[in-house]
């Protein structure tokens, strides 16, 4: 345990944070402990995931910059948070995202193909073209689908994880959320509900100190976000999050508790995010360059490489041409997307219910005889905002 | 089969599924020991377990978020919302992502799931425990919305709710829970969702309503019989969304005047969606303007709530209009 520098202007204050790495990544820190560290298998995930949203994010801007994507909510420095803690949970977990964790669809199995699909909203998108870009889900992994509603998806981790509880199965929920959801009703609604109902939920808050242009300072007055935890009644931590080793370890911790019927816990990862909240919006306007550049020194990547270097998994697993690998099967994925076309008219009205009622198939009808007889519709002038 | 008021059938019917799919739970505020404020779920916490038929915190975004992941998951939950005047929080859990989300997913994630509530004026209950708002439902695509009026119906029209594979609000008109009693069958059956019922024939005109409505369209078809030997038909609507269109247009057509019946204030009501289904579809029909009868655009009043409420004199009156127009 050490206590953190107040380095982020967006901070309530200091409170003390749990690490294992040293800020060089090269070793382990003395006091760190021992139990739930992520082993050869994990940390080789953990590092590919991380590289994979760093080349995902670089692509995906430059994609949007050429306007054939039409937003990306980037996960850039926050990595270690992410693929730290998406690595603990198993196959038969279920993971609830919000806007930056699509990653862990990925680190879960998740075809590349598909994702970068939904990112063209293309007629091979899961989602049918339904959502804007960056709303990942997964059947096949256990990654249902959010909205951009923030915190509501928290409940709905309490309800399949109270499900896996009737079923008396072994199994938890991810919850994420980001710094903002936390004022939200369904983040106090789950918490709550949760710890009444000993549901097993691993709440993963990924602090990253800024709700768009709202710093953490303006969202809370708790001393931190994982103090939060007290008043509902379950155990919560603030972590290192830029730290893969302690968000790994906190949440397996927390997740081997649920497991073992403990109930929920809250575990704040703070981290901080270096780009813009999405591809639309200009950081610039509202916070200190300085504050950036501290935090791009904090990069988790090369920590986590730093530290696998220490180690010598890195030369042993031979990491130097995963980059450029990632690129590549990134590459193949947008060229057989952008060929792509949009998913057809009919399916306008297709998964509304079951079954499409009379109205509806009515509706397509007149759709489909106007299209016909007047051609396709005005395109969208508009640019999406933030 | 044996004769039951209407919150007995909805408990039957709550009791009778459960008894046949354990995935079938119940959640809400004061359902399990006491048996909801009503008494609906009575009985349901000691014969099934507090596993299936839980009190939860005072917390209706909880309530029908944690349904809505258990829906996720293989469980076909049922929320309690006391009042539906109490929905507005959970109002954001029903519309952006119950409703949602089995488009939004492309049909991988579904919410098999029925939130039910009382609602409706009639006993005394001021603003917040007697209004009706369907209509914010119901303009939601994605949702069903379903309405009894009689205790048999109330057992069917919840049975097919808690076994469709969608979404559905389940209105139940508290004024009628102890109105009247019928015959019920025993064990489970179903009434399809989607269709409306025709309570008293004839061709004069017709009276569409729903819920706690449905008696107060009768009584004025009965008075209007009384009066004038006229026979007004009365179709009570049953499910709002997804409506049966065309037996709608079709009584338009037969009857040629049409009165609109709800207990919600006027301006954007559902009835105004009856209204203009009938001008854009059957206005060849029509003999004389469609008339609403509803509640008043004010909030909810208490001491005066009988003169808010839509009554037979009411009904009447507009019924006059269309006959005589």
């Amino acid at each position: 345990m050490s206590t953190a520098r107040p380095i982020r202007v967006s901070d309530p204050g200091t409170f003390p944070l749990r690490r294992v790495l040293r800020e060089d990544g090269r070793g382990v820190l003395k006091s760190a402990a021992q139990e739930h560290l992520p082993g050869r298998d994990k940390l080789l995930e953990i590092y590919r995931a991380m590289l994979t949203t760093r080349v995902l994010d670089q692509r995906l801007l430059k994609l949007q910059r050429q306007g054939r994507v039409a937003f990306v909510g980037l996960a850039t420095g926050q990595e270690a948070a992410i693929h730290g803690s998406g690595a603990v949970f198993e196959p038969q977990d279920w993971v609830f995202s919000a806007l930056r964790e699509g990653g862990i669809a990925l680190q879960r199995g998740m075809p590349m193909a598909e994702y970068i699909a939904h990112m063209f909203g293309n007629a091979e998108d899961s989602a049918k073209g339904r959502q804007m870009p960056n709303h990942f889900q997964c059947r096949a992994v256990n990654f249902p689908s959010w909205s951009s509603v923030l915190g509501t998806q928290l409940p709905h981790a309490v309800g399949a994880a109270a499900a896996m509880q009737r079923r008396g199965e072994p199994h938890v929920c991810a919850a994420y959320s980001g710094d903002g959801a936390t004022s939200s009703n369904g983040f106090h609604s789950a918490l709550n509900m949760a710890a009444v109902m000993r549901a097993p939920v691993v709440f993963v808050v990924i602090d990253n100190g800024w709700a768009i242009s709202v710093p953490s300072s303006k969202q809370t007055a708790a001393a931190s976000y994982g103090t939060k935890a007290r008043a509902y009644g379950m155990p919560g931590v603030d972590v290192d999050g830029n730290d893969a080793l302690a968000s790994y370890q906190a949440v397996a911790e927390a997740a081997a508790r649920a497991r073992d019927r403990g109930g929920p816990t809250l575990v704040c990862l703070r981290s901080y995010r270096i780009g813009g909240h999405s591809s639309s919006d200009d950081p610039t306007r509202y916070r200190d360059d300085g504050e950036v550049e501290h935090w791009e020194k904090r990069d988790p990547i090369q920590r986590m490489q730093a530290y696998l270097k220490s180690t010598g998994l890195y030369q042993e697993a031979d990491c130097e041409h995963w980059q450029s690998d990632i690129e590549a099967a990134v590459s193949a994925a947008v060229r057989h997307a952008a060929e792509v076309g949009p998913p057809p008219l009919e399916s306008l009205a297709e998964d509304v219910y079951a079954e499409p009622p009379l109205h509806l198939r009515r509706q397509v009808v007149e759709a489909l005889r106007i299209a016909a007889e007047k051609g396709a519709a005005d395109a969208v002038a508009g640019e999406f905002p933030l | 089969m044996s004769e039951l008021t209407m919150v007995q059938a909805v408990n039957d019917g709550l009791k009778s599924i459960m008894r046949e799919d354990d995935t079938v739970l119940l959640m809400g505020e004061d359902v399990g020991p006491k048996g909801g404020v009503f008494l609906a779920t009575e009985g349901l916490t000691a014969e099934f377990g507090e596993e299936r038929c839980f009190d939860t915190p005072l917390s209706e975004d909880g309530i029908v978020g944690v349904g809505i992941g258990l829906a996720l998951n293989g469980m076909k939950p049922v929320c309690e919302i006391q009042f539906q005047d109490f929905i507005f929080p959970a109002f954001d859990q029903i519309v952006s992502e119950a409703a949602k989300m089995r488009y939004r997913s492309g049909g991988q994630y579904t919410v098999p799931m029925v939130v039910r509530t009382p609602y409706g004026g009639g006993i005394r209950g001021g603003l917040y425990h007697s209004q009706s708002g369907e209509a914010y439902f119901a303009h939601t695509p994605g949702l069903k919305v379903v309405i009894p009026s009689t205790p048999y119906d109330a057992k069917g029209l919840l049975i097919s709710s808690i076994l469709d594979p969608d979404p559905v609000l389940f209105m139940e008109p508290k004024a009628l829970y102890r109105a009247f009693r019928e015959e019920v069958p025993e064990g489970v059956y179903t009434v399809d969702l989607s269709t409306v019922r025709e309570v008293v024939p004839g061709d004069a005109a017709v009276i569409y309503c729903w819920g706690a409505m449905v008696p107060v369209a009768t009584e004025a078809a009965r008075r209007i019989k009384e009066t004038r030997q006229q026979d007004v038909r009365v179709v009570d609507l049953r499910t709002l969304m997804p409506l049966d269109e065309d037996a709608v247009l079709q009584a338009a057509r037969e009857c040629g005047r049409v009165v609109v019946l709800q207990e919600a204030p006027r301006f954007c009501g559902y009835a105004s969606e009856i209204s203009a289904l009938l001008a854009e579809h059957a206005v060849e029909s029509l003999e004389a303007p469609v008339r609403r009868v509803t509640g008043f655009d004010t909030p909810f009043p208490n001491t005066l709530e009988n003169y808010y409420l839509p009554d037979a004199r009411r009904v009447m009156d507009a019924v006059e209009q269309v006959l005589d127009f």
